[in-house]
């Protein structure tokens, strides 16, 4: 029993990471009309962030919780003011394109300065340690990824869902245009949706630093998972996106369990059953 | 061209009108297609004009220009004293227009406050929500609602109701009468009305040329891309032969 738990908590880990990131690639592709295949590199980006933050400049994790997401978030309005935007209107593709030579340039850029080995990061004193709850032993450091990975997973939620901005959002992913004519600058609405979701996966990227350790590959690992679990999940719903996020990686946890040969497989047997019975996703809605 | 420079002519007789709209030889492009070929008119402070025209003559197409989102227009448009014929549509919103579109752009992922609250408060003197909810007694009760769970007439209320809150004094309705019950146009028609007599000035764009009647102060005709003819509600019978040739009815 013990090692279900240990697999379950995994389980867990793993969903965080994949809801804050499908989250990302959710609100990105109703704003922007985007896949992002950029959004493992962000990932990245946030734990490198964290990890010169920490070893250039002295500033630790707690600070780097907050530095790392913004700083990455600004280079990803960066690129959206200066490449994504000219895309609006066109065909996915573009978009997909693009943003996968940009998730290749910036690997191949880590890459080349830091090779394929993982960079420690430790975990902060406060965290260290574990307690013991009587069934399982909990590191203190996971546990705390979980608990936050859903606090920031439902504040983005209720920001998008119950809030007067997140009203505009709403609107204007469907019909910019409408929404321009009242007097709301949709295109800066754009440009912070995107640097939202970048946001949200560097701050992934930070929590997964003491865990998985600082790679330059770390999200290109990850992200073929994401875009499954996004599918899965379907991209038109906020909640449906964090939902499957967890889920899935609870899933798999109990597959390294019961079945550890199909743990690296299950995500996308369960993305195919998806895609022949509800081409739309579990919780999405059709788009045109 | 000539009669319309005559309604023009006429409007600027009746009164010290100032204009707040002016368009002149305006051309839009939808993509490779030229919509408008050469628009030419104007509305005065206070007035109610409605551009009545077929199908596909380009009236909607003329609202559109006006308020930025057609992507391709030359000519001059004037909106006070300031040229907008290249300024981007939440610039012009900000200077005080808003815009009905004929299909209403209810949102469905807002519900009926989140629809009614989402245009900005552009200036101050928009009606208040209490004065809203006593011009559209039915939205009040549906506030929870989801948007496009209203009936059409509702929808078409909270379409209205929605730009009156912002503080615009220059209101473009597209088509506010399209497929709705007598008793809802009635309704539309009253409020219309008031907002005339409270200072509004109202561009609409209208098939319903019995329904127009009741609370335009002149016409002007469009047929492809172009206003061909214009003139005074008082001259209304006398124009009304003329007026069966150009819509075909």
């Amino acid at each position: 029993m013990q090692a279900l738990y240990a697999q379950l908590l995994v389980g867990l880990i793993n969903g965080s990471f994949y809801a804050l990131l499908s989250l990302g690639l959710a609100v990105i592709f109703g704003m922007l009309n985007i896949i992002n295949f950029a959004h493992g590199a962000v990932y990245m980006m946030g734990a490198f962030c964290a990890y010169f933050l920490l070893n250039l400049l002295g500033i630790g994790y707690w600070p780097a919780l907050i530095i790392a997401p913004i700083a990455v978030g600004i280079f990803g309005m960066i690129l959206e003011r200066t490449m994504l935007q000219w895309l609006a209107g066109l065909d996915h593709l573009y978009g997909l394109l693009l943003t996968f030579g940009m998730a290749l340039i910036i690997q191949g850029v880590f890459q080349n300065y830091f090779g394929s080995s993982g960079l420690p990061y430790a975990i902060p004193d406060e965290l260290k340690g574990g307690v013991n709850l009587g069934f399982m032993f909990l590191p203190i450091y996971r546990g705390w990824v979980v608990v936050f990975s859903l606090i920031v997973c439902l504040a983005t939620w209720y920001l998008i869902e119950k809030t007067r901005l997140g009203a505009n959002l709403r609107a204007a992913t469907e019909n910019p245009t409408l929404v321009r004519a009242f007097g709301i600058n949709v295109p800066r609405m754009i440009t912070l949706t995107y640097g939202l979701g970048v946001g949200l996966a560097a701050l992934a990227g930070v929590l997964s630093a003491p865990i998985n350790q600082v790679r330059p590959l770390m999200g290109a690992d990850l992200i073929i998972v994401v875009f499954a679990v996004v599918v899965i999940g379907g991209m038109g719903s906020i909640m449906g996106s964090i939902i499957t996020g967890f889920a899935l990686g609870v899933i798999e946890g109990l597959t390294k369990y019961f079945y550890p040969e199909a743990s690296n497989t299950v995500v996308f047997v369960l993305m195919v059953l998806v895609l022949l019975v509800k081409p739309t996703g579990l919780t999405g809605r059709a788009t045109t | 061209m000539a009669d319309s420079k005559m309604a023009d002519a006429a409007a600027t007789k009746s009164g010290a009108a100032t204009p707040v709209l002016t368009v002149q030889n305006l051309e839009a492009w939808y993509g490779e297609s030229h919509i408008l070929h050469g628009i030419n008119f104007n509305v005065n402070a206070g007035e109610v004009v409605t551009l009545l025209g077929r199908n596909g003559a380009g009236k909607t197409t003329t609202l559109k220009s006006v308020m930025g989102i057609i992507g391709k227009r030359t000519g001059s448009i004037r909106f006070g004293d300031q040229d907008i014929t290249r300024t981007s549509s939440d610039k012009i919103a900000r200077m005080g227009v808003a815009f009905c579109p004929e299909e209403r752009g209810i949102f469905a992922s807002l519900d009926v406050r989140e629809n009614l609250l989402l245009p900005p408060v552009v200036r101050p003197g928009g009606l208040s929500l209490d004065q809203i909810f006593e011009l559209f007694p039915n939205l009040k009760e549906r506030l929870n609602s989801q948007g496009t769970k209203l009936s059409g007439g509702e929808q078409q209320m909270l379409a209205i109701a929605r730009i009156l809150r912002t503080g615009a004094r220059f209101l473009m309705l597209d088509e506010p009468t399209e497929g709705l019950a007598p008793v809802i146009i009635q309704q539309i028609g009253h409020t219309i009305a008031r907002l005339k007599k409270e200072g509004f000035t109202i561009l609409l764009v209208e098939q319903n040329f019995r329904f127009a009647a009741t609370v335009a102060d002149r016409y002007y005709i469009v047929e492809h891309g172009k206003v061909i003819d214009g003139f005074k509600n008082s001259d209304l019978q006398a124009n009304m032969d003329k007026l069966h040739t150009y819509l075909g009815v």
